[in-house]
Formats: structure tokens, sequence, C-alpha cells
């Protein structure tokens, strides 16, 4: 069997509004809509929509001789929801034509892996939720987010049933051996690990229009060439952005048309087959395990964490986020529970990135900041605001239990007959909160899982900001 | 390569940069090799003292008899000239800084009971004769000698420069550390203009501190602009007294110094001053300088009242300069217009996080500050905050700052030179 494998990632962040100190306490609207806004019409319009017309031909036309695959954050398909629609009935059409397997990842794109299982594994089954609700299929293959991977975080995989992650070839965890079979996690859990081939994928991904390359111009020939020249392979993992086609190479570099004719030339002139990560997992046996003490991912020539973490700007902000974990869990509401997942999202701390001070026209691209600085600002000032709106929604739920005492205050407060009206928003406070935490423990008691899911519009988040603004 | 430069002597208790830059850079350059024939104005009475202290813009004193310093004088001529001139001024300052010197002066004179300076009443058109007058006595004394280039230093030198070209029939570079625009804004003076414009025509070729700087020469003064080129200064020549100082206050200091003046924005980091305070009264404020602008500044914080919270300390000097930096939390440098600008990189130097305006040169140079446009108010509110706030942010600063600061070689500059020279001889 000689397979080629593509998975596509698809993923775009909630980037934030410019949020100044004044907004502290003041401002809990977080993210930018405009520009989210703009980008996703942008981007759907110069590259989801093409490329997911261009893919239904080719899959109709090869008749399941080609097959492909997607992750597609959930912030992205949250984002394609409210703004471009179209995008997500264009990704249901490929679905249907049941050559396109979805695959898992964390909701929010975001790096909880390094940070806390539980998030983990509640992003991981949300997104999962989320993927079958809109293409009708439950994920079976896991990819991290920037294809983070260790061995720690195979563990966790495995035992949420994955039958296979995906990750980066790297040459520093192969050596000398090939991304080009399929390998396995070192704890005998089962879990099958399809490296990424960096070299066959970037010369698609980022040196298709590269003028200094030798390889220039790229034809379906020459790529076809180069496949067959691949010494004894078993799949050839070409794991890319999907923001390659159109986006990253403009469709003036001809990116379509190479695209639109690779299938044909594949299928043609060698003897690959095209097959989805999942097929590779069943039918390939693992030639070797794979140690990853630290994790690694597909960033950089590094290939290590440094785009996101490492400095103290991204340090912080990383453990400031997660620091509060518990706060969020405990007052379990809606509102608080989507900020604080959107916040996750790894580009966050990309932008506060300052290794490419000196070499930074790649990452540019990708960033809105000017500078690390600014990027690091506004998510410190977000954050601040955040942790306002959660000590004062944890001081209001800690109150049924201290209610006693606030009756008797308020007799005190009324013989007094000072500052009544402090009094009684107290009160109201006090008991909202009661009816709040009666709901809340219904709901918990139904299932704990269904806590995260985005259904809920029940009252009870209605009423915590009514007692806010009261305030 | 011999260089005649005419540049500045480096005085006692100055707050410009030109005095270091033109110690710092023809340091440099005797170091690999170049030979330097430095003719400066010399306006005081006392200049035996002098002669042999040079002061850097922190003002901190270096004895030129130490080790040290014997090899740079080796191949340095210093030759001085008697002449009133004072670098980075424009006609308003020479008033205000010949007035103070005078007053400075009369009272060492009192002390060293040396004669008293003798000033004219008429301070624009002396000003105007002192520059004629130094381009003739400079340029006889620069027939003396024997050179392969000569090299001015900012306008009130570019006409001894121009006599010496004519003269000799070397090639001429001028260096632009700041032109009128920065000085005055929109309202220049035409005459020093017409020396400026003067100067650049005549010159073989520019050197500007920065690009804003080398775009302003090419846009305002109507230059080619491959006659153009952007050296930036270096910043190694600082040399700095660690002084501990205990904070008196409890609360983060954040601090203007410098001129107070149109150019350098104080207005701007009062009304950011005022910003931070609505929310935050944890924080002091300090503007550190004297200038024209001085009273309309207390007049501005007074009406925003924001008195309590915001100190004017006056014009600093030697140590305090120094002491100043060591209280500081934040410094922020708001200048409108601002060729390189000096003071943050002595800020970085002391450990102490700077907020500069994208319109300055030395924001082309360093990473590891916060730059926002001078009348982003909101945006300067903004990092003064965060960098008070966040010690995250702070602390990162505090621990690249002062290596970028050392990074940025004079050596460089002077290579960089060197190589224009000889490009300009070839």
């Amino acid at each position: 069997m000689k397979s080629i494998c593509f998975y596509f990632q698809v993923h775009q962040p909630f980037r934030l509004r410019n949020y100044r100190f004044f907004d502290i306490g003041r401002n809990h609207s977080y993210f930018d809509d405009m520009q989210n806004a703009w980008i996703c019409r942008r981007v759907a319009d110069k590259c989801y929509l093409p490329t997911n017309k261009l893919m239904l031909e080719l899959i109709r036309q090869h008749r399941g001789a080609f097959k492909i695959s997607y992750s597609i954050s959930g912030v992205a398909l949250d984002q394609f929801e409210q703004f471009t629609p179209e995008v997500i009935d264009s990704f249901k059409e490929l679905a249907k034509t049941g050559y396109v397997e979805f695959l898992a990842e964390t909701y929010t794109h975001s790096l909880s892996a390094l940070k806390s299982k539980q998030e983990f594994t509640s992003q991981v089954n949300i997104h999962s939720r989320k993927i079958e609700q809109l293409f009708g299929q439950k994920p079976k293959v896991f990819r991290n987010t920037e294809l983070i991977y260790s061995d720690t975080i195979g563990e966790m995989v495995a035992e949420m049933g994955f039958k296979a992650q995906l990750s980066e070839g790297a040459k520093h965890i192969l050596g000398w051996r090939s991304p080009n079979y399929a390998y396995q996690h070192p704890s005998n859990n089962g879990l099958k690990l399809l490296l990424k081939n960096f070299q066959l994928s970037d010369d698609i991904a980022f040196r298709f229009s590269q003028h200094t390359w030798d390889g220039y111009p790229l034809t379906t020939e020459k790529y076809v060439d180069w496949l067959n020249q691949v010494d004894n392979p078993e799949c050839i993992n070409l794991f890319m952005d999907y923001e390659t086609f159109g986006e990253h190479q403009w469709k003036e570099t001809g990116i379509f048309e190479f695209l639109k004719h690779l299938p044909s030339r594949v299928l043609s002139h060698s003897d690959y087959s095209f097959n989805t990560p999942s097929e590779l997992a069943d039918n390939l046996k693992p030639v070797d395990k794979i140690y990853v003490p630290y994790p690694m991912s597909w960033a950089d020539e590094e290939r290590d964490l440094t785009a996101w973490l490492g400095n103290d700007l991204q340090d912080d902000a990383f453990d400031q986020i997660y620091e509060l974990e518990e706060k969020v869990r405990k007052i379990d509401d809606l509102n608080f529970w989507v900020d604080w997942r959107y916040l996750q999202t790894s580009d966050h701390f990309y932008y506060m990135c300052t290794k490419w001070f000196s070499d930074g026209d790649v990452h540019k691209y990708f960033n809105h900041y000017d500078t690390p600085y600014e990027a690091y600002m506004n998510y410190a000032n977000v954050l601040s605001d955040f942790r306002i709106r959660l000590d004062d929604a944890l001081d209001i739920s800690l109150l049924p239990k201290m209610e006693h005492m606030l009756f008797e205050r308020e007799e005190e407060k009324t013989s007094e007959t000072k500052k009544p009206k402090k009094t009684t928003v107290k009160k109201t406070a006090a008991k909202t909160t009661a009816k709040k935490t009666a709901t809340a423990t219904k709901t918990t008691a139904k299932k704990t899982s269904t806590k995260e899911k985005t259904d809920s519009k029940t009252p009870k988040t209605t009423k915590t900001k009514t007692t806010k603004s009261d305030k | 390569m011999r260089v005649l430069m005419f540049g500045w002597e480096y005085p006692p208790h100055i707050t410009g940069g030109l005095g270091t830059a033109c110690f710092g850079l023809t340091k440099a350059m005797v170091n690999q090799g170049d030979e330097v024939i430095f003719i400066v104005p010399k306006a005081y009475g006392d200049e035996s003292t002098e002669a042999a202290r040079i002061v850097n813009a922190s003002d901190v004193v270096i004895d030129l008899s130490s080790d040290y310093y014997k090899e740079y004088w080796s191949n340095l001529s210093y030759i001085e000239v008697n002449s009133k001139l004072i670098p980075y001024v424009g006609m308003d300052d020479y008033y205000n800084v010949i007035n103070r010197r005078v007053k400075d002066r009369e009272e060492t004179a009192h002390l060293n009971s040396k004669r008293k300076y003798e000033f004219t009443g008429k301070y624009t058109s002396s000003l105007m004769d002192e520059v004629e007058k130094y381009a003739m006595v400079a340029a006889s004394m620069a027939r003396d000698y024997d050179y392969d280039i000569i090299h001015a230093h900012d306008w009130l030198t570019y006409k001894a420069g121009i006599v010496a070209k004519n003269i000799s029939g070397k090639k001429l570079v001028i260096h632009v550390h700041a032109t009128e625009f920065d000085r005055s804004g929109e309202n220049i003076n035409q005459a020093v203009f017409d020396i400026e414009k003067y100067g650049m025509d005549n010159a073989d070729h520019i050197v500007c501190v920065s690009d804003l700087t080398k775009n302003i020469v090419i846009t305002r003064y109507g230059q080619n602009p491959d006659k153009v080129s952007t050296i930036y200064n270096g910043a190694n020549s600082l040399i700095y007294k660690d002084i501990q100082v205990e904070k008196a206050v409890k609360e983060k200091v954040v601090t203007f110094l410098g001129r107070i003046t149109f150019q350098k924005g104080p207005d701007y980091f009062i009304e950011a001053a005022a910003k931070v305070l609505k929310y935050d009264k944890n924080i002091r404020f300090v503007m550190a300088g004297s200038g024209d602008m001085l009273n309309r500044m207390v007049a501005l914080v007074a009406k925003k009242r924001i008195s309590k919270h915001f100190h004017f300390t006056g014009f600093l000097k030697g140590d305090d300069v120094t002491k100043m930096f060591a209280l500081s939390d934040v410094y922020v440098m708001p200048s409108v217009s601002e060729p390189f600008g000096i003071s943050p990189l002595e800020a970085m130097n002391a450990n102490v996080p700077v907020v500069i305006s994208k319109q300055s040169g030395v924001s082309e140079v360093l990473k590891y500050a916060i730059k926002v446009d001078f009348w982003d108010i909101d945006a300067m509110a903004n990092a003064i905050y965060c960098l008070v706030h966040y010690p995250a942010l702070s602390k990162m600063f505090i621990k690249k700052g002062k290596k970028e600061v050392e990074e940025i070689r004079w050596e460089d500059s002077a290579k960089k030179l060197r190589n224009l020279y000889y490009k300009l001889l070839s």
C-alpha cells in the first residue's frame, strides 16, 4: 500500500479588539467583531469557498479515488456560523460525499494539552460533538493545535479513545527514520502516529510561489516525479494550512490549477492512492515506537513551542489564563466559559512572540499587532477585566451561604435608615443567586458533560447580568 | 583616513546629546585607526580647567587624563576656537541657554574670581555673527592641517565646513543631528533654514542620525536621496555611575526628563498622565527639566486638577539626573519630533522601561521599547498603565533593555562612516 494522505487545517481565531485599560471594569466585549467578520469574509472568498468547490469537483470526478481530511477549529466554525454560513454549507456538501474525514481537535485551538487535562478533554469533547452535529461523523483521529505532541499528550488522546494522532515528522525526533510510515505511542495504548512529510508538504504550502527556489515553478509533473522518487514509502502525509490555497498562495500563483490537476496526475502516473487518516490508522502496521518526552510542533525551524510559549510575556499570559480555570468552573456560567475559552486560542500567545524580531516578515503576515508588547498589553487588560468579572460573580455566588447574615444586617441598616439603596441591591442579588444556584445544581445533576454545551440560553445567565447592571 | 571635523565641545551640565554624539563618534573613529582633527567652539572663560574634562549627556564627569582616554587623545588633535556658539539650539534657545550659562558663569566667576563674562544685548544677530566669525576663524585654522575629508556637525558649523571645502578642495560631509523643523515645528526661523539648506546644497554627502531626519532632509530641503544616508548614533559611550537611591514614595513613578519645549511634547505627557490618574491614583508623575513651555505646563497640570500626583523638579543636572532615573519606574519620551533621542537609552541603561514616540529616530533602532504616536495619548496612557501594572512586561524590558543599549555601538557607526568616506573619495 502506498498512500497519500491530505489533511488541511482550517482555523481563524477570535481576534481581540483594541482593549485599553480605560475599558477595564467597563467594557466586557473583548473581540473585534468587525475585523473578525472582515477577515472571515475575505478568506472565505479567497480560499474556503473556491477551494471547497474545487475539492467537491475533484471528489466527484474521481469517484472515490480522491479523499481528503480536514481539521476545523471550533472557533473557526463559530465564526463561519456568524459571518459566513455558506462556508459551513460547503463543508457539509463535502462531508456528504463520504470521502472527506473530519478530525478532532481542541475547540478553541488552544494549548490546553500543556496545562490542564480536564480542560483539554472537555474541549476535545465539545469539538467532537460539534463536528458530529454539523457533519454527521464522529471524529476518530485527533490532531492537536499546531500538531503539538508529546508522550503525555498521546497518553491523554489514547485514553479518550482516538486510534491515531497526527503530528510533525520532526527530524530531532525521527533521526534517521522516515516520516513515511506509521508509528506508535511507546506505551502500547494502541495510539498510532501519522507524521507530516514536511519536505513535500512545504513544497506546496510555503515554496510553491517562491521564485528563488530550485523547484520553481512547481508543476504536477514535477511533483509526482518527486513522489515517485521517495524510497519505499507506505504513506506520504501532506499536512498543511487550508489557507495555502488562495490566501497564502494567491490565486495568481497558479495554486488552484496545481491542485486541480494533481489528483489525476497522481492516479495516472504513480501507484499511490489517496487515503484518509482513519484508513491509514486501520491499515498500516506501525514500524516503531516513538518517544517524545518534550512537546514538538510543526512550527518554524525548531519544531518546538517557542512560537507560543517561552518568553516572559507569553508564559505570564499563559499562566494567568489557566489560573482562572478554577473560578470559571465554580461559577459555571456560559458567558464566562465562552470568553475564557476564546481567550485560550493559541494565536493570542503567538502574537506575543519576540523571537522573530529580526526576520519578522513571515510571521507579520498573521499578526495584526505592531509589536508583541501591544499584543500582551491588550491581552493583559482583557484578562484584568475578566478577572474582575469573575471575582464579582464569585462574591455574588458566595452570598447564599451568608444569606442569614445579610438579613440581619438589613434589619440593622433599615433601623439606621442610611444607604437604603445599597441594601436592596444586595438583597436582590442574594435572591437571584439563590435561584441561580438552584437551577445550576439541577443542571449539573443532570449531566456534568453538558455544561459546556453552547445551547444553554437558560435564565441563569441573564440573571447574573441583571444583578450586575443593578450594581 | 584623516578627517577635519567641525564638532562640539563637551561642556559640563548640558542636556543635549550633540556633545555626547561627537564624543562617541570621534572616539570610535580614532579607535578604528582614523585621525581626527577636531575643531570646537569655546565660549567661556574657564576653558583651561574644562579642557581636561568631558561630560556626557547624563552629566557624568570623565577624567580625560586617565589611561583609558590617552590612546584616544593620541590620534586626536583637539583645537578650540573662541566662539559663543553652543550646540543644539535655535534662536530662542540661544537666548535662554546663554542667559543660563551666564548665570552659571557668574557664580563660578565669582568663586574663581575670574573676569565676568560680557554679553551683547542683541542675541539674534549676534548668533548669526558668531556663525560667520566661527567659519572664518575655524577655516583659517584648518588651512594649517592636512586631511582627506571634511565633516561638519549641525548647522552652526556648516559654513565653517563650506569655507574649508573651498579653501582645500576636499569633499565635505555634513552631519544632521537635528533640523530647524525638529526644533521649531512649522514656525521655522528662515535664517536658520537658509544656512541648513546652504550647507546641504554644498555638501558632497549628508549623514542623518535617523531615517526620520533623512526624510525631512529629502522632502523639506529638497535634497537628492542618493546624497543622503542614515548612520544611527551609538549608545555605548555613555558612562554611568551606579547610584543607589532609596525610593521615598511607595507609588510608582513615571518620568519625563528633558527640555520642556514644543519639540519634546511635554503637553502630551500631561494629557496621558491625567488619563491614567483618572483610573489609578497610586502613580506619581514627574516632569524634570526646564524650558519655554514650563509655565504653561504647570498651568495645564493645575487645570487638569492632578497636581497632587504631578511634580516638577526644574532643571536637573549631574547626579540628580541619574538619581531621577533610579527613582523612576517608567520613562516617557513623547517627542513630537526627535531626530535621534539619547535619553531613552540612558533610562534603559538605568533599568527603566521606556515609552517613546514613533516620531523619534531612536525608535528606529530600539526593539525593547513601547512605541506610540506622540499624539496618541490613549495609547501612551495605556502603555504607562500596563508597565506599572503588569510585572511580566516591565521585567522583560528591564532584563533585555540594558543589553540592547550596549549593543547599539558607536563602533558600527564609525565603520559605516568610514565606508562612506571611502565611497566618496573613490
